[in-house]
């Protein structure tokens, strides 16, 4: 890590000895914490076997969490294909060179990327259910699926207008001059190339989007995060129930940001990844992980919104 | 409509929105922070801890995270962090532990941010300093950590923006704040589209400002290479 020699010289013997203590204490620190845990469990009588070993029983997969991931995948399947789509849309709409259709396009995408995910899915949500939009089994989906849309496709649209500005000028410059329209050259040339470069941060957005379907759980879609609920509730084991779900959330989306960064590495290797020294200053490896975007002039708010 | 919100505490709700933001946000700072020295510390078992927790924390739905705190702390496990005995310990507990998993989980993100902002210095700076006879603290002090401090200026602004929005996840274990207000009134009255707009607007008047005060923050303190 970079950060080790920036900060660390080599370490001598008073340092070895030093991080030796540190060492000590970190164990002292893990094992205090787990221990804790463990006797605040014990406590509470969380620990009787059977809690947790009707985890590994066929009923509790097949009655709940299977249907309650894939409803989580589904959620999640439609939004991210939804999403692209708005984004293409108005990620071009911000490149657009006719100013009425740029202004609106940068209104839609600020405003929805503003606005909280569960506050579009309560209302869409009770819009849908007033008026029956999607008969009954489907109005939560299609909330959840709209909400997350709305903001993930603005993120996206973000990313595909700081992607296609993070191309060198001389892409759009020779479209141009061998006679393309601007539309043109924007779509052949300026867009193909964005695109391929921020493979990385849309498979990162798709980590926000699975985590951010288990809001569905407020508005009784029923995923992942609903069906635990149940689990604990039929089982009375509510916190290895939850401790389960929160596992396969984690496995699903650290696979995903792998993915992630392999992509980026294969990307960069073929030198067709975001420029170097591009993602330096204000995002880069920030705050998801490995998944550097193209986004050369990214300001505050511009990232792919992290912590979403 | 306005007639409809004069029933209602708008005001008071977005109140605890604000409430919330400031108090996880310094919680997530400090945490964060500890987390940081963690992960860049020359101590292997420290930094195996820090991106364990990071890793964890940001894979996991900031949702599971309160109805874990909620639900299998609070009631199950029965950690209270208000005197069980006050009259409005049951809401106070509530708020307390949405603070708790908003700084818990946006921890990690700030985490990240300053860790990123150490990764913008380059090596040379690091050897430069040493090479006039700085000694680690001095080039920590001087050379190092103020620069370090501007390039995550910009992330650590995204991520106060982010655990503004995400303060309407702790309507879901039942704090009353902005977003847990509109659903109440979207269901006892209308779920006009002009309720949500004002929501919304509310929403962007308080991140809109972060988001242009940590921008020229980041622009004006910007180090030049």
């Amino acid at each position: 890590m970079s950060a080790q020699n920036v900060l660390f010289d080599a370490p001598g013997p008073k340092a070895r000895r030093r991080h030796a203590i540190f060492t000590v204490i970190g164990f002292a620190l893990a094992a205090v914490t787990l221990g804790l845990v463990v006797w605040k469990l014990q406590a509470q009588g969380q620990l009787e076997p059977s809690m947790w070993t009707v985890l590994f029983t066929a009923d509790v997969w097949t009655q709940y969490l299977i249907p309650g991931l894939i409803n989580t995948i589904k959620a999640a399947a439609l939004s991210i294909v939804f999403a692209l789509a708005f984004g293409l849309l108005f990620g071009m709409g911000r490149l657009s060179h006719n100013g009425p259709i740029r202004w609106v396009s940068g209104i839609v995408v600020e405003f929805f990327r503003s606005v909280p995910v569960l506050l579009m899915m309560y209302f869409f949500f009770q819009v849908f259910a007033f008026n029956n939009y999607f008969g009954t089994d489907y109005n939560s989906l299609a909330a959840v699926v709209l909400a997350l849309t709305l903001y993930n496709g603005s993120v996206i649209a973000e990313l595909v207008r700081s992607g296609v500005h993070g191309l060198p000028s001389g892409q759009s410059e020779a479209g141009l001059s061998i006679g393309l329209t601007p539309g043109q050259t924007l779509r052949a040339i300026q867009l193909p190339q964005a695109l391929t470069a921020m493979l990385p941060a849309l498979v990162g957005q798709l980590v926000v989007i699975l985590k951010d379907s288990a809001l569905g759980t407020a508005i009784t879609y029923p995923e992942l995060l609903q069906a635990a609920k149940d689990v604990g509730t039929a089982y009375g084991n509510v916190i290895p129930a939850y401790l389960l779900a929160a596992l396969i959330f984690i496995l699903i989306n650290y696979g995903l940001t792998n993915v992630a960064g392999r992509v980026e590495r294969r990307l960069s290797r073929r030198g067709r990844g975001p420029r170097k020294g591009a993602a330096t200053a204000a995002v880069g490896t920030t705050v998801d992980g490995s998944l550097g975007g193209p986004l050369e002039d990214a300001a505050v708010g511009e990232t792919p919104d992290p912590a979403r | 409509m306005l007639d409809i919100l004069d029933k209602y505490d708008v005001l008071g709700a977005f109140w605890m929105t604000i409430k919330l933001t400031v108090f996880s946000a310094i919680g997530a700072l400090v945490i964060g922070t500890i987390l940081a020295v963690m992960r860049v510390a020359p101590v292997a078992i420290l930094r195996r801890l820090g991106a364990f927790y990071v890793n964890t924390v940001r894979n996991t739905p900031l949702t599971l995270i309160l109805v874990f705190c909620s639900l299998g702390l609070l009631y199950i496990l029965q950690v209270n962090l208000t005197d069980p005995k006050s009259p409005t310990s049951i809401v106070d507990n509530n708020i307390r532990w949405a603070i708790v998993g908003l700084a818990a989980y946006h921890a990690a993100f700030v985490c990240e941010a300053l860790r990123s902002g150490v990764n913008t210095v380059p090596l040379g700076q690091a050897e430069a300093a040493r090479s006039i006879g700085l000694t680690f603290t001095q080039s920590l002090r001087e050379v190092i950590l103020p620069q370090a401090f501007r390039g995550s200026i910009a992330p650590l602004g995204s991520v106060l923006i982010a655990l503004t929005k995400n303060t309407t996840v702790a309507s879901i274990i039942g704090v009353a704040e902005a977003s847990g207000l509109m659903k109440e009134i979207i269901e006892n009255e209308t779920a006009s589209f002009g309720v949500f707009f004002i929501f919304a607007l509310g929403f962007v008047i308080l991140t809109l400002p972060v988001g242009i005060l940590f921008t020229s923050l980041s622009r004006r303190l910007a180090v030049k290479r």
